[in-house]
């Protein structure tokens, strides 16, 4: 029902999908890029002039060309739609032959004139509690569709005073018509027809409070099985467009060992985090920046980063200083310890962040790396420096290597837990 | 079946849901331990497990019919000399310390090498904790996450300074021997801090559990 830009607008013909008699009016209206519901009134209204509105709306019914079959043919059409504007539409005539007719007065002529203000309230309530509206109610918010009855997304208020208004003048139109039959002069008579009016607005919602019962079930397992149909749908795309295409890839390239490895170990990676992790942005939050850094490291080497971070944070410069180093650290183990292994392990203290880079391999001598040699000194020792933190690397030939690095924090800037709530 | 004899091989049992998976694993362990027995669902474990009495079951925490927790309430009370080690696909917080709390002795995840899988299922069977750094990374995140909230119990819910060193430290990917050289303690008392650990996790008491949990948006 949204406004259709006027480049494109669709051709005029008879709506196939949300038709109620025979698709003109939401055919017209798609055209135009209005609601139907407007065209529909206007039908309406037209039609206690001569029948006016009948002679037009056959009109366009012989003219327009049916919709060309698509592939979504839409819902099948529910004579429950055109009751509201039968209703509607014989309150109207009423009126009419009322007011410009025979008999207004008397008995008879007030006794019609109540009779069309319930056709016409009627109609109003009946429409505002169709099922589609129903539907988009529910759709707006799924826990509470009562509600949504209530706080509609963009006329609640109309809808509101529709409603109501339509439900005063039942009311009005029933109490009106139990005076008029028993013309008594005591206010008994009046407390009787509001006591009758109640009773037939009871029978009312007995007759149609199970049939809306039902359809409001029918369109919650229907909405229900949407969503388990639009799950299963993303989990495929997923699986196609991951899995399989990592699968081929491996298949293809099996005598290659790294990149078999580095394939399979970013599957497994991207799977867990679509399966377990809730998503966090990187350059918001400290564990989510690690965990990318880790990835990259993975992707780029071929290794696998056994990253545990116990707690979280949000990351600013001196934070993202940290990530960095803690990075250049795996690039090294990555580079020189020669292992398939690297552990990442990060803490968020109250007082300070620290991350450690441990791996088992080939390890050095730190005193005999040259000065020339920029990673370490500039990339992790300085770069700590620089934002106030500190590291150190300890590490001895053949017995691996472990870089610490600390961060000193303020307290407050401190959130404990991984969602960091 | 007494520990009586040191050379003994260990008997092992499988319960997984996937059949490659446990064909995979026997053909690895064969040379290590005996595979007495597999079972791919949560009944057919609970009896054959009953029947055979393994040392060890290796347990899959995701299958049908309640998965391993499902297996491990119907075996804690009646068989409590069968240690099982929790080995999943799974690193979720929630699974391992799940499975942690309901009785298993240790959590490997399956990307895990044989020779180490051996060796955990060695250390379980010795009656000791096995711990992964991603699981003692849990563990550390579930007992630091709210350090000023009120304890129902201190003494049961809160892990030592010592414990949580030594807890820091295997999630830096430190063995044992690497830690108790590392805080100047003996292979046993980091072994002992470890298992601390563990039953402190299994004992912790509904309060601490249910926080846990809330803190995870789990309930």
């Amino acid at each position: 029902m949204t406004a259709v830009p006027t480049e494109q607008r669709p051709r005029l013909d008879r709506s196939r999908d949300q038709r109620v008699v025979a698709g003109v009016a939401s055919g017209i209206a798609r055209h135009l890029g209005i609601p139907a519901l407007r065209v529909r009134i206007a039908f309406v209204v037209l039609l206690p002039l001569s029948g006016l509105g009948l002679l037009l709306y056959a009109a366009f019914w012989a003219v327009l060309p049916l919709q060309a079959r698509t592939a979504d043919v839409g819902q099948r059409r529910n004579f429950m739609h055109l009751l509201p504007f039968i209703a509607i539409g014989l309150g109207l005539i009423l009126v009419q032959t009322l007011a410009f007719g025979f008999g207004a007065l008397g008995v008879t002529g007030l006794a019609g004139w109540l009779v069309a203000i319930i056709a016409v309230g009627a109609g109003i309530i009946w429409h505002e509690s169709d099922p589609e509206r129903r539907r988009q109610w529910s759709e707006t918010l799924p826990r509470v569709p009562w509600l949504g009855a209530v706080v509609d997304e963009s006329d609640r208020r109309a809808f509101l005073l529709r409603f109501i208004g339509g439900g005063v003048l039942v009311a009005v139109g029933i109490i009106g018509v139990v005076a008029v039959y028993s013309p008594a002069e005591n206010f008994g008579a009046v407390i009787n027809g509001i006591l009758f009016a109640l009773v037939g607005l009871a029978g009312v919602a007995v007759v149609a409070g199970p049939v809306l019962w039902r359809t409001y079930n029918q369109l919650r397992a229907e909405r229900e099985g949407r969503i388990r149909e639009q799950e299963r749908a993303e989990l495929a795309a997923m699986v196609h467009d991951q899995v399989l295409h990592t699968l081929a890839l491996i298949q293809r390239n099996a005598a290659d060992v790294k990149s078999v490895q580095r394939l399979a170990r970013g599957q497994e990676r991207s799977l867990r985090n679509w399966l377990y992790k809730p998503v966090a942005s990187p350059t918001e939050r400290f564990a989510a920046a690690l965990e990318q850094a880790a990835a990259e490291v993975e992707d780029t080497f071929a290794i696998t980063v056994e990253t545990v971070v116990v707690g979280d944070r949000d990351t600013d410069e001196r934070v993202g200083a940290l990530v960095a180093a803690a990075r250049e650290a795996l690039v090294n183990a990555a580079r020189h310890a020669k292992v398939q292994t690297v552990s990442l392990y990060a803490e968020v203290e109250p007082d300070q962040l620290s991350v450690f880079v441990r791996d088992r391999g080939a390890g050095f001598d730190p005193s005999t790396v040259g000065d020339h040699r920029h990673g370490v000194r500039g990339s992790i020792i300085g770069r700590m420096q620089r934002h106030g933190g500190r590291a150190t690397i300890i590490s001895e030939p053949g017995d691996g290597t472990e870089v610490r690095l600390f961060l000193p924090t303020a307290r407050d800037s401190v959130t404990a837990g991984k969602d960091g709530s | 079946m007494t520990d009586s004899e040191a050379p003994r091989r260990l008997r092992v049992f499988l319960v997984d849901d996937h059949a490659m998976f446990r064909a995979g694993v026997r053909a690895e362990l064969g040379v290590h331990v005996d595979v007495i027995g597999e079972a791919s669902t949560v009944s057919e474990a609970v009896n054959r497990i009953a029947a055979t009495e393994p040392d060890v079951v290796l347990l899959d925490v995701h299958m049908p019919e309640g998965g391993g927790r499902a297996v491990l309430d119907a075996m804690r009370r009646t068989h409590p000399h069968v240690r099982f080690l929790a080995l999943s696909v799974s690193d979720a917080a929630e699974d391992v310390i799940g499975l942690i709390r309901a009785g298993a002795r240790g959590y490997v995840t399956k990307t895990i090498s044989p020779d180490e899988l051996a060796a955990a299922i060695r250390r379980v069977a010795e009656g000791d904790a096995v711990f992964s750094p991603r699981l003692a990374g849990f563990v550390l995140d579930a007992f630091a996450a709210r350090p000023d909230a009120p304890v129902a119990d201190p003494e049961l819910d809160q892990l030592t300074n010592r414990e949580r060193e030594v807890l820091r430290l295997l999630a830096r990917g430190y063995a044992y021997k690497e830690i108790a050289k590392e805080l100047f303690i003996s292979i046993k008392t980091v072994e002992t801090h470890v298992s601390n650990v563990l039953r402190k996790l299994q004992m912790s008491n509904r309060y601490e559990l249910s926080r846990w949990a809330a803190d995870r948006r789990l309930v």
